[in-house]
């Protein structure tokens, strides 16, 4: 019964935590750059206003339009209960395993880039284009580098693969996890929509992948896409930083243990934050044909990443 | 029982036969062949259910038919799992194909495509249960040709004609690899019965053996579509009418993969390693080369064909490095492998006949298969629409629908790869994983552009700005297929124990059904993997149930205002501004530029007066289709090299023709007496 | 790179605080007083659509200064977007010409209610020394609604910054009077 309620604690924590993860980046960034900039509880208020604000739906738009924010959300709430993040395993790590969690954020990109085309703007077809050539080398990518940890820990379920890293610490330093933890990072990037790959605040149509798709939402519809955008950012940091570094996460279901989790959790977020919101500050955006070149590169560590655990397990 | 439904089948497929050819045109003659092909299919249907849920076997023989050994069937759990997927297609094909055709009156030839529908139907059901290879062979046959009629249906179009050659020539170039691999089985008896083969396998010689296993991948790979043996396939699906396509990509190519686990996994029990490592290594290309040109493609049923291809691979993945697996003696992985192929196998035949079904709809409705001209079509057939969504998710592998499942258990059975001893055979697995997932996304990438073109913003003729929706018999013949999609995806845990079950049928594999007995959530053999998509499924539905019950509790605005599209401030807003499927599709043929190797041709024609006024641009870009061109070319030259040589005998005088015959007669004589 | 970031941590934050002036005569409310409800939805997080109606781009160049360290419009939860559909506030430059007459139009009614239009820079209120062209339509106040004017040619960034915060009623008074250059 802990275990369920924790799942569900575990959800309300993440979508609680998410949004503010975005203003870090943001705040950090702005701060590097000589600037004041937002406080790190920007993105709240924003969120806050756009469920509060009107919604204007395109006369060319069709249902699919306005069911796709529910289903991007609701995929990626999913998601965050199958990714261990203070503790593990919990019970639904029996539900869903790491292809579920892939699956179910190809679902939500699959039905984005729908919701993009549907009302029939050019800039909005662009947009689903661009993130599907990207999705469709990133989606495998990132199961490709978390097998190479599955194959390591016996099962692709993601709290066993943690229990299994916590157990066996020397793991951590083979040639399988360090290619897997460069794929992933590089994945993660892509799949977030950050920079080399694309600029979360360009302001110019041609240049935009995610932003492209979403240039018709507004309002609540546009909030719930928002808010799920940055609760992928979490999820990635989540994947990042506890298959790869699970120290912290708890094994037992003790107030102790869960207080340490959530105290290693919060520390491993800020630090991935900050080192993007540096990586942001530090590297120009790349031609969007030199983006495919980038996530190859991450697809074939990937695929050493698994072969290697293959072939030393 | 059984029995009775085995002859409720056969007579009712016969009489849908005989009835369409009697009656001919009209709804009298359409609805004759639909009810044959429902009745029988529903029969064939509850024959296979019964036979996978009872376990039993049913076994005939009759010399009425067929002379010498006579005709032999036994049903057994393969034969019925097959028989499943016939008569679940069966089914919506029929009834989708009593309106569908009803275009075609007075202009084509219903009487033939209705009778053959039924004789087609009725050679799929007899192959999965024949028992003797001369029975296997004449349905084999009997298949392949109503099948050629049926493409043949709109005969005044070249491209018709075209792809109906190539197919024919195809299949019997596999159908002369097929009789050869049961002479070289059967010791060269051809009415030798399965049980017979079965005996002999192991007396086979090594050479034997894998000559016939050539010959088998040879023969149902073309009827399969294995690159590069593919080429028939994207020719003559897309221009069969649309419910034989559906019937074509569904089940007639699956008998390529029925052939392919009865003859080498069954008849000849299991075969060296590098057997499943071709078979692997040929799925995984078919799998990745088949979805790269997908992508390329605009035509729908065209599109949707390349991802027959594609999934074929996938299928052959599962089965290959079961293949693997099995000559190491990894019976669980391998039954994983082959379990993973078989649920593919059922679940590609749901969905893509479900897809072949709505592109079939759209074409009804726009008399158009190219992509461009289609758009907006979400809002003029909601129900085709949302099939069609239903079956392009499922195809992409998303939860919780059915190709998430299967293809989930061929992760995990390549996963397990790591179990092989040897460490230059274990490394094949990571890379089919690898290409397997790339499949997915891209899959994923390529039906994007198929719903999204297709279905969603404006439409981009005037043919899809007055589409219809289909009518009644051709919505039920979706929305059967569009609930089995969901019902295979959602109960993984009735399908696989069921093929667990079926699967330790085939000999060595035995003793592997206790470790599939499995709860709500699926569970891989060797506790490697655990997920349940029906509580996946649950779940996403809950959030998507609560998510605006929250948002209304918090008294969030909700107000929704319809405007224009914004698109910059520019005014007016034509359907040429929308994204093409050549655009969509632009960024991954410059991802893979080395494999297409695009050519473009650019004509712009420019007023009289100035060149600085255009009055059209032609832009035209194709790919380069390298199994055509680099092998399938240079064998037709070799062909007609051949033909013209041989021409020389043919002279047409009566004479010399009778000089042949005697000349004849005397070698077969002498051979005789020697 | 070690360039980079010598730099970053030798350079402090430079942003400065908003100048106030007492009788800011170059801004001013004009139509409907902002509502409470609005000014409470969208004070702490305005997105700002700029639509360039036909200025001569000398109000985008001191818009574009916004976005500097020194000015640093996101502190105050401000944001550029790239649609209307994201935007509460519509910031609108130069004369309306003839051909953005009804883009301005299809902005506005692009943008989702609640909203505000704030029109900078001397063209944007009278047309400036555009007015009585053949090309111009009239002033951003002829074509839409609008709540806050800005003016000046062109209005500096600290004005424009004001401008904003005047909408939306978030100057900060207690910065007192007459600070830095203005």
């Amino acid at each position: 019964m802990t275990g369920y309620l924790l799942e569900i604690g575990q959800a309300l924590l993440a979508l609680l935590l998410a949004p503010g993860l975005t203003g870090l980046i943001r705040w950090f960034k702005a701060r590097l750059q000589g600037r004041r900039g937002a406080p790190p509880w920007q993105p709240y208020r924003d969120l806050r206003k756009l469920f509060g604000k009107e919604v204007i739906v395109s006369k060319n738009a069709s249902w699919l339009f306005r069911f796709a924010p529910y289903v991007i959300f609701s995929t990626t709430v999913a998601v965050t209960m199958l990714v261990p993040m203070i503790a593990a395993p919990l019970p639904f790590d029996a539900i869903g395993d790491l292809l579920a969690v892939v699956y179910l954020l190809l679902l939500g990109t699959f039905f984005l880039a729908l919701a993009g085309l549907d009302p029939g703007t050019a800039f909005g077809g662009m947009g689903a284009s661009r993130e599907m050539t990207v999705a469709a080398i990133a989606e495998p990518t990132i199961a490709l580098a978390i097998f190479g940890l599955a194959v390591g820990a016996g099962s692709t379920n993601l709290g066993r693969i943690v229990e299994q890293t916590l157990a066996h610490p020397g793991a951590v330093i083979n040639p399988g996890h360090l290619l897997g933890f460069a794929a992933l990072f590089i994945v993660m990037i892509a799949e977030t929509g950050r920079m080399p790959v694309d600029n979360p605040s360009t302001h110019l149509e041609l240049t935009m992948i995610h932003e492209a798709m979403i240039l018709e939402y507004s309002g609540r519809y546009l909030a719930l896409i928002e808010w799920a955008a940055s609760l992928k950012l979490l999820i990635f940091f989540a994947l990042l930083s506890n298959l790869f570094l699970p120290w912290g996460v708890a094994t037992t279901l003790s107030p102790g243990a869960l207080g340490v989790a959530l105290i290693a959790l919060t520390a491993k977020l800020a630090a991935l934050a900050i080192t993007v919101a540096v990586l942001e500050t530090r590297i120009a955006k790349l031609r969007l044909f030199r983006v495919p070149e980038l996530l190859g590169v991450s697809f074939v560590l990937a695929l050493l990443s698994v072969t290697s655990s293959f072939l030393l397990k | 029982m059984m029995a009775l439904l085995f002859i409720v089948m056969v007579s009712a497929y016969a009489a849908g036969a005989f009835g369409a050819l009697l009656i001919g045109r009209g709804a009298a003659g359409r609805g004759a062949a639909a009810i044959g092909a429902a009745v029988g299919s529903g029969a064939a249907l509850a024959l296979g259910c019964t036979a996978v849920a009872s376990g039993q076997t049913l076994a005939l023989t009759t010399t009425r038919i067929l002379p010498t050994a006579g005709c032999m069937v036994r049903l057994d759990g393969l034969g019925a799992f097959f028989l499943i997927i016939i008569g679940l297609l069966g089914l919506a094909v029929a009834s989708y194909g009593f309106s569908y055709s009803a275009t075609y009156e007075g202009r084509y030839s219903l009487r033939m495509l209705g009778a053959m529908l039924n004789v087609a139907l009725l050679s799929l059901s007899i192959q999965v249960i024949a028992d003797n290879a001369l029975t296997f062979l004449i349905a084999w046959e009997a298949m392949s040709l109503s099948a050629y009629w049926m493409v043949l249906t709109e005969h005044d179009e070249p491209d018709t004609v075209r792809a109906a050659v190539w197919y024919i020539a195809m299949t019997h170039a596999g159908f002369a690899a097929l009789i050869g691999m049961f002479l070289l089985m059967s010791g060269g008896d051809p009415t030798a019965s399965f049980a017979g083969m079965r005996a002999n396998a192991a007396t086979l010689s090594a050479t034997g053996r894998n000559a016939i296993f050539l010959l088998a991948l040879f023969g149902f790979g073309t009827k399969a579509g294995i690159i590069p043996l593919h080429v028939w396939l994207p020719m003559a699906h897309p221009v069969a009418p649309s419910h034989v396509s559906a019937l074509l990509s569904g089940v007639v190519i699956k008998m390529g993969v029925y052939g392919l686990v009865r003859v080498v996994l069954d008849l000849l029990g299991g075969g060296p390693t590098w057997w499943g490592g071709i078979v692997l290594g040929a799925g995984a290309v078919s799998a990745l080369l088949g979805v790269l040109y997908a992508l390329m493609e605009h035509d729908l049923k065209k599109l949707l064909a390349y991802h027959s291809v594609e999934n074929i691979g996938i299928i052959l993945i599962g089965l290959g490095a079961g293949m693997v697996f099995q000559s190491y003696g990894l019976t669980t992985l391998a039954a994983l492998g082959f379990i993973g192929g078989l649920y593919h196998t059922i679940n590609h035949a749901a969905f893509k006949a479900l897809l072949f079904l709505g592109a079939g709809s759209v074409l009804h409705a726009t008399r158009t298969r190219n992509m461009e001209e289609m758009g907006g079509l979400i809002k003029r057939m909601p129900v085709t629409a949302l099939c069609f969504l239903i079956g392009a998710a499922a195809i992409s592998a998303l939860p919780p629908l059915n190709g998430f499942a299967s293809e989930w258990i061929v992760f995990q059975s390549l996963l397990g790869g790591y179990n092989i001893p040897k460490p230059e055979v274990a490394v094949m697995m990571p890379i089919a994983v690898g290409m397997l997932a790339l499949t997915s996304g891209l899959a994923a990438a390529c039906f994007v552009k198929a719903f999204g073109v297709t279905f969603l913003a404006m439409p981009r003729s005037h043919e899809a700005e007055n589409a219809h929706e289909a009518p009644f018999l051709m919505r039920a013949g979706m929305v059967l297929l569009a609930v089995a999609c969901v019902a295979l995806g959602l109960a993984p845990f009735v399908v696989v124990p069921a093929l667990g079950r079926i699967v330790a049928e085939l000999s060595g594999m035995p003793g592997i059904q206790a470790q599939f007995t499995l709860g709500l959530s699926l569970s891989s053999a060797n506790g490697f993997g655990r997920m349940s998509p029906m509580l996946i499924g649950a779940g996403v539905l809950l959030l998507l149930a609560f998510v605006p019950l929250v948002m209304l509790a918090l008294r969030v605005n909700w107000k929704r205002r319809t405007g224009e599209s914004w698109g910059c401030g520019r005014i007016g807003q034509t359907p040429r501004m929308e994204y093409t499927a050549t655009a969509f599709a632009e960024p991954l043929r410059r991802v893979f530029a080395e494999l297409y190797r695009p050519t473009r041709e650019l004509t712009i024609d420019f007023h009289p007066e100035s060149k600085y006024f255009v009055q059209s641009i032609e832009y035209r870009s194709e790919i380069t289709p390298w199994f055509e061109k680099y092998v399938y070319a240079p064998c037709i030259w070799f062909v007609r090299l051949l033909a013209a040589v041989m021409r020389r005998m043919q002279s047409g005088s009566l004479p010399l023709y009778l000089v042949y015959v005697v000349f004849a007669l005397l070698l077969l004589l002498l051979s005789a007496r020697c | 790179m070690r360039g980079l970031f010598g730099k970053i941590l030798k350079t402090p934050v430079v942003t400065e605080p908003v100048a106030v002036a007492e009788d800011d005569r170059r801004i001013e409310t004009i139509g409907r007083r902002i509502e409470e409800r609005t000014r409470k939805l969208i004070g702490r997080s305005l997105h700002i659509r700029q639509v360039d109606a036909g200025s001569c781009n000398g109000c985008e160049i001191e818009i574009t200064g916004l976005l500097s360290p020194y000015y640093d419009l996101e502190r105050f939860g401000l944001h550029f977007v790239a649609s209307p559909r994201h935007a509460d506030c519509l910031l609108v430059t130069g004369p309306v010409t003839r051909n953005m007459a009804e883009p301005l139009r299809l902005t506005y009614e692009a943008t989702p209610e609640p909203k505000i239009v704030i029109a900078v820079g001397d063209c944007a209120r009278d047309c400036g020394v555009f007015k009585g062209s053949y090309a111009v339509a009239g002033s951003v106040a002829d074509i839409i609604p609008v709540d806050v004017i800005v003016g000046g040619c062109p209005p500096e960034p600290a004005d424009i910054l004001r401008g904003i915060l005047t909408a939306i009623d978030r100057l900060p008074h207690h910065f007192g009077p007459k600070r830095g250059t203005k």
